[in-house]
């Protein structure tokens, strides 16, 4: 007697337990890969392909079930630590068949060049570009996210990757150009 | 509420942590009256003086500015206009080296005083407190006053606050070494600070209103003294002197015993805060319609001879202050815009002073070492205690090096004030200041990008998704639109019936091709030599684009340049060939399923071996230059492709529209023979210009190729119908079909050549012309067909309503 009610209260734990996990189990379910979206989050979203991946999303997802973490060239070797210490992996070095420079650039359209094919337009991921077809178009900089993508469709070479002009207001501190001293 | 006036009146105040007391440099200057100078050669005004965004331009080089003239204009909340400081000329407006320690360029705007000072017309306030708040408050937005104390945050946001303000504490307590602007300010115009700090008291309504000041300034604490005396409302309050006083933080603590949370702003406590100066720019900007056009500026130092307050226009270079000052000539320039704590070296002594510049500093070598050498931290926790943020800057300094910006963020590196008492007060003359701004700097940066990178995703994914939604729609329209077809179809009317008997036409078509291939035999055995090779060729061809369509966005430029260059090698061949057996039969069907240009120039050469002998060569050998050179063209378009297909398309049905022409004109009479080929010729090598002028626009698309090649092979059918008909010459259809085909090639001949020079940009007529072909290729293929075979039911049908068609055209080329 003694045992059969120790099994049906266990039996019954069970159940309870078992319930509540399932109904866990639907009610927090977590749509999509978290991993890959945690990673996403780390890519700098110029959505360049220069990973291979046509975007930063699909390159996130393949990070995700094991693609190589040193093809992000315009994240640099910043973007490789980060994702290196998320996956707990050791940080590589950046692959060989990526350019090593990734100062931060973006896309400008010689005007007087343009014949207004409307290709980079089509070539551009963020859309970017403006535009019509016999019309000049040019580069909305503030949204260009320097991918370089647009460069290579134009057919009479009008678009050039120029380095993002310092200001003031993107200026960064330098430790050598003043020398904080202290009055005595 | 009532404790902390009592305390105040009382003379007692909260102390805040940390803080120094650097030696008092005050007595350089603090003696001297404001001086005011005469008007420098040129003043350089920058068009972004303070905190936001800079104002639109309202001036243009050349023109004629009288003082106190807005020379931009605000248009957006943040924004404030500068104006000119005196009367004269613009002479420049240009990017010039602003006050900034970056040392960068802004935008400026230069101006050569007439040394007339003439004002714009004023209207004086005779008394504002008839003037509404917010009339007030946009007297000051014009007049361009933004804090004057440092920060540079424009006074008319600060001062359209819908918070209940229990204080409004004005802020003179000048706690830098050095600087004494603001003390011989208050002395020398406490009337008229008073007056702005009434107008201040009528926008803000606050329930008191302490002004702070450091008890280093008796004559300036007296005049104000004097000056308050009878309103109860105002409190002068005499702080004891400490640096950072007069940090908006700091002095709020000293003064109300409130300490301002991490990312709260003063006005959530009730607490507004305006400097001295300020109060003095709203007062003339209110009263004497005076706009912020010139400040009192400490220049100070020991390299100086004649250190003192001057009244500076915005805009004076720095270079001129300092002479006026007695700055000796000297190669090595030190020069530190703002006091000693929290200034910054200039890069140029041409730097224009702005609205926030209230010291320039020109010390001597001894005043302002700069060979303190930084040693290590010896963790003497020196830095901790001067802290009046109550931040650990050796902490903050250790993960500022190790670029731990997650760490940084936990320290709350964004409450430092940047006030320097640490680095004052390190023995190892640590620049702990700088680490913190270069990490400031770093974090701003990375927040920008972190916005910038989420910015770029969601267009990346809006895009996605509008491309998608495109291509659904586009299909969803096909798919309705074959239905609709299908549905007219089988809906039984004349022009259903038409259409079916199209299709019908078009199978009988493809039937008659496969069976003509075997009794054709020996009427072409150059076609049919071909024929295989030619498809073989246009298949591998249609492969290739297929390949390069889907390879083309990560290789576009070297997948197209070998094709290219295989197809510039074969037309290049072709054009030999062509030279070299000018006069036997065509090989059209090659050509045709090669690149348009290619059958172009092949063409040309084609039609002038047939036209007349004579000219044979000369022809062959032009047009044999010119498909070089095409060939070669297109060799060097290589990476220039085009995903339009509206251009190159109407190019190539006119092409093939005028080869119809010609070789039909050519093989239906030999009379008419040499005229008309001579003019197809010289169709031909218009077009052939201007496919070269839309050289670099080669097509791509798997659509268009398809389009192009159905084109093509039709047109092909033509050339082999028209041929074959007028081999068999015998039945009477042939003839009708061929004199069809005559009249039409007149027809076209003429159009093509009207439509040459003008290129044709109507897709309307050229799709037009499109039809005509295809229903001359039907006529002519059917009525072969029909008298060579003569057993398929369906062929006849539609032979009979080919022949319908034929006469209908006839009559419409009649017309034409």
């Amino acid at each position: 007697m003694t045992a059969l009610i120790a099994i049906l209260i266990l039996g019954l734990i069970g159940l309870a337990f078992g319930a509540l996990l399932g109904y866990a189990s639907i009610k927090f379910k977590v749509e999509g890969d978290p991993l890959a979206q945690q990673i996403d989050e780390l890519l700098p979203q110029t959505q360049c392909g220069q990973c291979g991946y046509p975007g930063c999303k699909p390159y996130a997802e393949a990070v995700a079930n094991g693609e190589a973490i040193n093809k992000c060239a315009p994240g640099g070797d910043e973007t490789i630590k980060k994702i290196a210490d998320l996956m707990g992996v050791e940080p590589i070095a950046m692959d060989e068949s990526h350019e090593a420079d990734n100062t931060p650039k973006v896309a400008f359209i010689i005007e007087e060049d343009c014949i207004g094919c409307t290709k980079c337009i089509q070539a551009c991921p963020v859309d970017a570009i403006i535009g019509a077809t016999k019309q000049m178009h040019t580069i909305i900089t503030d949204e260009c996210t320097g991918c370089d993508l647009c460069v290579a469709p134009c057919p009479v070479d009008c678009i050039e990757m120029r380095p993002i002009e310092k200001t003031t207001r993107n200026w960064q501190w330098d430790l050598e150009s003043i020398p904080v001293t202290e009055v005595k | 509420m009532e404790s902390v006036i009592e305390r105040i009146e009382r003379g007692q105040f909260w102390p805040f942590h940390g803080g120094i007391n650097p030696p008092e440099m005050k007595f350089l200057t603090n003696e001297k009256p404001i001086r005011s100078l005469p008007l420098p050669e040129k003043l350089v005004i920058p068009v972004q003086q303070h905190i936001g965004e800079p104002g639109d331009l309202l001036v243009a080089v050349g023109d004629t500015v009288l003082k106190g003239q807005a020379l931009t204009k605000a248009s957006a909340p943040l924004m404030v206009p500068v104006h000119a400081p005196t009367s004269g000329k613009i002479t420049n407006i240009n990017l010039h080296v602003i006050a900034h320690p970056s040392g960068l360029s802004e935008l400026c705007v230069t101006l050569v005083p007439d040394g007339e000072d003439r004002w714009r017309k004023r209207h004086i306030t005779e008394n504002f407190h008839e003037l509404s708040k917010d009339t007030l408050i946009e007297k000051i937005a014009d007049a361009g006053i933004s804090g004057m104390g440092g920060a540079g945050f424009p006074t008319h946001v600060k001062v359209n606050t819908q918070a209940q303000i229990n204080y409004l504490i004005i802020n003179a307590a000048e706690c830098e070494p050095y600087i004494t602007a603001d003390d011989l300010l208050v002395r020398e115009n406490a009337g008229t600070i008073l007056d702005g700090i009434n107008i201040l008291d009528k926008v803000l309504e606050p329930a008191f209103i302490l002004i702070g000041i450091e008890d280093n300034k008796p004559l300036a604490i007296e005049a104000l003294r004097r000056q308050t005396q009878d309103i109860d409302k105002i409190k002068v309050c005499v702080l004891p002197t400490k640096y950072p006083m007069g940090g908006e933080k700091q002095l709020i603590q000293a003064l109300t015993g409130q300490e301002v949370a991490s990312g709260v702003l003063p006005s959530a406590l009730g607490i507004v805060m305006q400097n001295i100066a300020t109060c003095f720019a709203i007062a003339e900007a209110v009263i004497s319609d005076t706009p912020l056009i010139k400040r009192v500026i400490t220049v100070s130092g020991q390299a100086l001879s004649k250190p003192q307050n001057v009244w500076a226009l915005l805009g004076t270079p720095v270079s001129f202050l300092l002479k006026q000052c007695g700055y000796p000539e000297q190669t090595k320039k030190h020069i530190i815009m703002g006091g000693p704590m929290m200034g910054f070296s200039l890069a140029s002594d041409e730097i224009p002073v702005v609205k926030t510049t209230n010291c320039l500093l020109a010390p001597s070598e001894k005043e302002i070492p700069d060979d303190n050498i930084e040693v290590e931290c010896i963790r003497c926790g020196q830095c901790a205690d001067a802290c009046p943020a109550q931040l650990l800057p050796q902490e903050l300094q250790w993960s500022a090096k190790a670029q731990d910006y997650e760490q940084l963020n936990k320290l709350n590196l964004f409450d430092c004030i940047e006030c320097g008492a640490c680095a004052y007060v390190c023995p190892s003359h640590i620049p702990l200041v700088h680490y913190y701004r270069v990490a400031k700097a770093e974090i701003r940066e990375q927040k920008l990008l972190d916005i910038k990178a989420e910015k770029a995703k969601q267009r990346f994914e809006a895009r996605k998704a509008r491309l998608e939604r495109d291509k659904r729609i586009r299909e969803e329209k096909h798919k309705k639109a074959a239905e609709a077809r299908k549905a007219r179809m089988n809906s039984g009317t004349k022009e259903a019936n038409k259409e079916k008997s199209a299709v019908a036409a078009a199978l009988a078509r493809v039937q008659a091709k496969k069976q003509q291939k075997a009794p054709d035999d020996d009427n072409q055995p150059n076609d049919n030599d071909k024929s295989p090779v030619a498809a073989a060729i246009a298949r591998a061809k249609a492969k290739k684009a297929a390949k390069q369509n889907t390879t083309s966005k990560q290789k576009p430029i070297a997948d197209d340049d070998k094709s290219t260059r295989v197809a510039a090698a074969v037309a290049k061949a072709k054009a030999k060939k062509a030279q070299a057996s000018a006069h036997t039969k065509d090989d059209t069907p090659d050509s045709y399923t090669d690149n348009t240009q290619k059958a172009d120039s092949v063409d040309t050469t084609e039609q002038s071996p047939k036209s007349t002998q004579a000219e044979n060569d000369k022809k062959a050998r032009v047009a044999a230059a010119v498909a070089k050179a095409k060939a070669k063209k297109a060799q060097a378009s290589t990476p220039t492709q085009d995903d339009e297909p509206d251009s190159n398309s109407k190019d190539n049905t006119q092409e093939t529209a005028s080869v119809d022409t010609t070789e039909q004109s050519s093989t239906s009479s030999q009379a008419e023979n040499d005229k008309k080929a001579r003019i197809a010729a010289a169709v031909a090598k218009a077009k052939a210009k201007k496919a070269q002028a839309s050289a670099p626009t080669q097509d791509d698309e798997p659509d268009s190729n398809s389009k192009d090649n159905t084109q093509k092979s039709e047109s092909v059918d033509t050339a082999e119908q028209s041929s074959t008909s007028s081999q068999a010459e015998n039945d009477k259809k042939a003839r009708i079909a061929a004199a069809v085909a005559k009249a039409k090639a007149k027809a076209k001949a003429k159009k093509a050549q009207a439509s040459a020079p003008t290129q044709d940009d109507e897709p309307d007529s050229t799709s037009k012309d499109n039809t005509q072909e295809t229903e001359s290729v039907d006529t002519t293929e059917q009525t072969s067909v029909s008298v060579e075979t003569d057993n398929d039911k369906k062929a006849r049908i539609a032979a009979a309503v080919a022949k319908a068609k034929a006469k209908k055209q006839q009559k419409n080329s009649k017309a034409n």
